[in-house]
């Protein structure tokens, strides 16, 4: 029994160095001084870190990638709330097909709707554009916000709203001063999500970037095929130390909006 | 007055029901629109006609790549599930503590984007990566071993990236399972193992069933890792559909194989939609 015990506790650890470690290994090379990718690392250094700041192609496009992020999180949390409110309160024929369209976007293998964007888009004159990016990335991020405002919305007590609404209170006197604050969590964990879905997304945004708009993404995705220097391990871990923190913040928003 | 009070009146469920309109035309336009334009072009491109849909079947190389495809994912999943389990069990079934480390060990994959990830283990695999310096620092081997632009560096890129859809679901339904009947197995004269391949394994089963439906989807759509750690001449589905619109600009076989994939992923979730909860699954993140 204890011989089975000891197996399964080491079959455990290794399991947990192998999901950890491949997130980490790039830590200690993007401080490394040596140009090429060796381990281990020949001496401590910066200049891959300086390379991202220096550089034109890699300071635009994490700005382009963090505003995209952004207006991406406000559209998506916009629409996204909305059709929670719709979905969890409204009856109405041909609900659960709305129900399905709005999540569809998770469930579409990400290559099929890059190129039918790509297609569509392109005629449209819209690819190449930062809007063309928001877009794509709203829809991408909307079922994200519509589960997460959806489930603190089913938590809502609708007394409230009734007591205040019976106190004389509008419709929309009572939503800003009852149901948001009581959904609130919800939707920032939605926008949250939001942002992180188009701060990673890579697979859409290499069909609609353009030479001149790069997210950063995109720009990695550019360089792994070249992989030489480690700059794009620098790149990686500021990525993974970003949506670790946002991730770990909109899980904890997203907990105790649940309570 | 009082909106909130009388949600059985179909009347007032109708006034809430346009708050959806927004999200639902957006999606309509730059979404449902953007495909069935894409799909389409399988049946008019460059002729009317169901010749794309004929030659993909028709041509060797195609069908290759469709079953090869779904062998990749196969494969992924069936190793997924080995490794998932036990981590599941062990999860479930240890303090408060360890599980709480085990849950964020799946969980920081998780939180790290697919692109990096990906990367990561092309640094771990490649010929001047982590793994061969040390085999090669050691003497243990007196040239590289070709870890990656093979299968073997999919399924292990693949495998890392779907753990977390396998693990979380095995793990929700064993949080639930009742370790008295386990224990009254015993006490009626089972051995251990008996009471776990009889009572524990059965009642763990829509876990598993849940978890593997997701991976396997997830790798049959999957672009990003294949492209990067596989073998170009083994491509899977969604690259060979990227090399079709991008670099030949054959719009109407790549909308085929598009068709092709959607068609399975969906006959794929309608089957696992009798069973599970499809929301539930997702709620967490998808992949590439």
């Amino acid at each position: 029994m204890s011989i089975y015990r000891l197996a399964l506790s080491a079959f455990g650890v290794l399991m947990v160095v192998f999901l950890v470690a491949p997130t980490l290994v790039l830590v200690p090379v993007s401080f490394s001084s040596g140009r090429a990718l060796q381990f281990p690392p020949p001496g401590f250094s910066l200049r891959w870190y300086e390379t991202i700041v220096t550089s034109p192609t890699w300071s635009f496009s994490t700005v382009v990638s963090f505003q995209i992020a952004v207006l991406t999180a406000i559209l998506a949390s916009i629409l996204g709330t909305l059709a929670a409110f719709g979905l969890v309160r409204g009856r109405f024929p041909g609900q659960s097909v709305a129900n399905a369209v709005l999540l569809s976007p998770m469930i579409v293998p990400v290559v099929i709707i890059a190129i039918g964007m790509f297609a569509v888009f392109a005629s449209w004159r819209l690819a190449g554009s930062p809007l063309a990016l928001i877009i794509a990335h709203t829809v991408l991020a909307l079922p994200y916000v519509v589960v997460n405002v959806g489930a603190s919305l089913r938590t809502v007590d609708r007394t409230l709203e009734a007591a205040s609404m019976n106190l004389g209170a509008g419709p929309l006197t009572t939503f800003r001063y009852v149901t948001l604050p009581l959904i609130l969590p919800g939707v920032l964990a939605g926008a949250l999500f939001a942002f992180i879905v188009s701060w990673d997304e890579v697979v859409v945004s290499i069909f609609l970037s353009s030479p001149f708009l790069q997210t950063l993404p995109v720009v990695m995705w550019n360089q792994i095929s070249e992989a030489v220097d480690p700059t794009v391990a620098a790149v990686a871990t500021l990525l993974t130390f970003a949506t670790t923190i946002l991730f770990a913040l909109a899980t904890f928003v997203q907990r105790r909006s649940e309570r | 007055m009082a909106a909130g009070l009388r949600k059985a009146s179909p009347r007032r469920g109708n006034r809430w029901a346009w708050f959806v309109l927004p999200a639902l035309l957006f999606l309509a336009v730059f979404f449902v629109y953007p495909l069935y334009e894409m799909l389409n072009r399988s049946f008019t491109e460059p002729d009317v006609g169901l010749q794309n849909n004929v030659a993909f079947f028709g041509t060797d190389v195609y069908v290759r790549v469709l079953i090869n495809t779904l062998r990749i994912s196969f494969l992924i999943t069936a190793i997924c599930m080995l490794f998932a389990y036990p981590y599941a069990y062990i999860m479930a079934h240890a303090s408060r503590r360890t599980a709480g480390v085990l849950l964020i060990a799946v969980l920081v994959p998780f939180w790290s984007s697919i692109l990096v990830r990906t990367y990561a283990w092309a640094v771990i695999l490649q010929d001047t990566g982590l793994i061969n310096s040390l085999l090669l620092g050691l003497g243990l081997v007196d040239e590289p071993l070709s870890l990656v632009r093979n299968l073997l560096g999919t399924v292990i890129g693949m495998v890392h990236i779907l753990m977390p859809f396998m693990v979380l679901p095995i793990y929700a339904v064993m949080k639930g399972i009742d370790t008295n009947l386990v224990k009254a197995a015993a006490n009626l004269g089972s051995s251990p193992l008996d009471a776990f391949r009889r009572v524990y394994l059965p009642l763990s089963l829509p876990g598993v069933f849940a978890g593997s439906l997701l991976v396997f989807v997830l790798s049959l759509g999957s672009y990003v890792t294949p492209a990067v750690l596989g073998n170009p001449d083994q491509a899977m589905l969604g690259q060979v559909i990227v090399t079709q619109v991008q670099s030949l600009l054959n719009w109407g076989m790549g909308a085929a194989m598009a068709l092709i994939l959607l068609l399975v992923t969906l006959l794929i979730l309608a089957i696992a939609g009798r069973i599970v909860n499809i929301g539930d699954a997702f709620g967490g993140r998808t992949t590439d």
